[in-house]
């Protein structure tokens, strides 16, 4: 936080504090470009986990993609995994750490190109952890290429003419394929553009890290995500053409959730 | 000194790592070795721990990556083709600075290659491997006994140097049933404090994170320079080898692993003919005993190397002999294993060749 902003957060103190920076989110210059939504969701998992009270508790794994640095602000115990196998790890933590807290934190490219195979299987296996999904059809860290979540027609780094669905296959909506799995306990796709949007996604992430304590299964938090330097628009506008051109094929809304006798059994 | 048992070099190590207190292994199954996967699943759910069938060797080593962070004393094995697969990992591994024990049961190859025996590894085991600046410890088992026994050292190293240590074995050792005893050894009385682990991030202390990434090329330099000096302190420390009737020796046979135990019936052979052989055998193949082969090398007419591979080894004994004395290599390929006699027909030659048909004094070929 800037000196301004601490200075604004000790003046709130004095009065009524409505928002700060949540104790558990490093007070450090992030590397997201202007208007990224990694930078809301990192501030609302870590609010998630103080409001849980669970610091002390928490391992996150961090992986290739825009998040690779996720370990340089949030204070919990972390792992750098390599590219896609963000799962893999979290689970090796998890086996030998099963009453911790354990999430992932994926880009598509890693969580659904590379890492296909980590992510059905660890979702398969039913293993105890969270994924956080970032989805926002690009890959950001290295320079707006083609992903497998791009909508078709979108042009790209490495589609230029767009992307064609009879070459590059049509976008994959990997969160309802990981629901079709019975070790998926938990799967809903939801955003970061709006303060509805946030409220939302923080509801389902405590439930997600509510649900671990259960040891039912995969808990999948998919964030459709923007990307105003890749989409090479303004943070606004790419709020917008997200709404008209990723939501359209990523609807937002759960997509698996517990029934009451999962809850209870 | 518990029983001794008859059993196959994979169960040996397999159980040895369970008495070793092994917290959690990962695997994938690959012939010669998914006996150590077979024992694990059947045993570590009586005895305690995880134990793991992954989805890929690709998979198993980044379970072990996040559980050897976390803390946790962790191996997996494989055979060649998987420990290809494995390799990225292990650089992160290894750039992380964490302990695990990982084994190669190798087979012959390249590509897929055959399911019999091989040494055709020992590049990829001894020289990094994978991608960046570092090495692996590399113990090479010539017996099951030492499959098991190496168990026990590899993870009592790995922790001492936060590294990742491996068992380089074979097809025939993995395969082969041979008697074995297993030491005392008390896991909870030699497993050290992990201060770095993620364990999760309590008060006391900041959050532990495991990395391999260093933007800040200084940064990196800097990471470099503290794994190059651990591993020259584990080039000072952590060298072992064998020498079988080295004594008088004016042969010395180098070997490794399965063909030391070729070697050893060879040099009774020629014994038996009146020429004084003996055997160098590296038991760490990385860090290599240069400098000890170096003062065996100049009191013998020639050095006659045998692997199972097309000589990968040898590289290693010339740079330990510097040209003291001739050095001479024959290995066979793809699961091949030569018998004793055809190694003592190619040394006999070669013998002759430094000697001189005629007897002359080998100052004078060379």
């Amino acid at each position: 936080m800037s000196e301004k902003g601490t200075v604004v957060a000790e003046k709130a103190s004095e009065m009524d504090l409505v928002y700060c920076r949540p104790e558990s989110l490093l007070d450090v210059r992030m590397h997201y470009c202007p208007g990224c939504g990694h930078t809301t969701t990192h501030k609302i998992l870590m609010e998630v986990i103080d409001q849980l009270n669970i610091q002390e508790e928490t391992i996150g794994v961090a992986p290739v993609g825009c998040a690779v640095l996720a370990y340089e602000y949030l204070n919990v115990d972390m792992h750098q995994a390599a590219h896609g196998r963000a799962t893999a790890v979290a689970t090796g933590i998890k086996a030998v750490q099963p009453d911790k807290y354990v999430f992932t934190y994926q880009g598509d490219g890693d969580l659904a190109a590379i890492g296909t195979a980590e992510t059905i299987h660890s979702a398969n296996r039913g293993e105890n952890f969270l994924i956080i999904f970032i989805n926002n059809g690009i890959y950001g860290m290295t320079g707006g290429q083609m992903a497998p979540t791009t909508p078709i027609g979108e042009k790209t780094a490495t589609s230029p003419y767009g992307r064609d669905k009879k070459t590059a296959g049509a976008p994959i909506d990997i969160t309802n394929l990981l629901a079709q799995l019975p070790g998926t306990f938990y799967a809903t796709r939801q955003a970061v553009h709006s303060a509805n949007a946030v409220r939302k996604t923080k509801k389902a992430l405590i439930k997600a890290f509510e649900y671990q304590k259960l040891d039912k299964g995969l808990c999948i938090v998919e964030v459709v995500s923007n990307c105003p330097s890749g989409w090479k628009l303004t943070p606004y506008e790419s709020n917008e053409w997200m709404k008209e051109h990723m939501m359209t094929i990523y609807p937002l809304g759960d997509i698996k959730t517990p029934s009451k006798e999962d809850l209870l059994s | 000194m518990s029983e001794v048992l008859f059993m196959k070099g994979n169960e040996a190590l397999a159980e040895a790592a369970i008495r070793a207190g092994l917290d959690a292994y990962f695997g994938y199954p690959i012939t010669p070795q998914s006996e150590i996967l077979e024992y694990l699943t059947a045993q570590i759910p009586k005895r305690g721990g995880v134990v793991l069938q992954a989805e890929s060797e690709v998979a198993a080593i980044n379970m072990i990556y996040g559980a050897a962070g976390a803390g946790s004393r962790v191996m997996t094995t494989t055979s060649s083709p998987g420990f290809s697969l494995m390799q990225e990992g292990i650089s992160y591994i290894a750039s992380a600075q964490l302990p695990c024990l990982l084994a190669n049961v190798v087979r012959g190859g390249p590509g897929l290659g055959t399911i019999q025996p091989s040494q055709g590894d020992y590049f990829q085991a001894t020289k990094g491997g994978g991608h960046g600046d570092y090495y692996m410890i590399v113990l090479a088992p010539s017996t099951v006994q030492e499959m098991a026994d190496f168990v026990y050292l590899g993870f009592d190293l790995a922790d001492k140097y936060r590294t990742p240590v491996m068992i380089l074995a074979d097809g025939a050792l993995g395969q082969g049933m041979e008697k074995v005893t297993f030491p005392d050894y008390d896991p909870a009385a030699r497993k050290i404090a992990k201060p770095w682990a993620t364990t999760g991030k309590t008060p006391d202390r900041e959050r532990n994170v495991i990395t391999s990434l260093y933007l800040q090329p200084e940064k990196m330099e800097e990471l470099n320079l503290v794994l190059q000096k651990k591993y020259n302190t584990i080039r000072q420390n952590e060298i072992l080898w064998e020498e079988y009737l080295t004594d008088d020796a004016e042969v010395l046979f180098t070997a490794f692993g399965l063909a030391a135990r070729i070697v050893r019936k060879t040099i009774q052979l020629a014994r038996e003919k009146g020429i004084k052989a003996g055997l160098f055998r590296p038991k760490t193949v990385w860090p290599f005993p240069y400098k000890c082969l170096n003062e065996l090398a100049h009191q013998v007419d020639l050095i006659q190397d045998i692997e199972l591979n097309a000589g990968q080894m040898v590289e290693d004994v010339r740079l330990g002999v510097e040209g003291a004395t001739p050095v001479f290599f024959h290995g066979r390929m793809g699961g091949m294993i030569p018998t004793p006699e055809e190694v003592l027909e190619k040394m006999e030659a070669n013998l002759a060749t430094v000697r001189g048909r005629n007897g002359r004094p080998k100052e004078d070929v060379r």
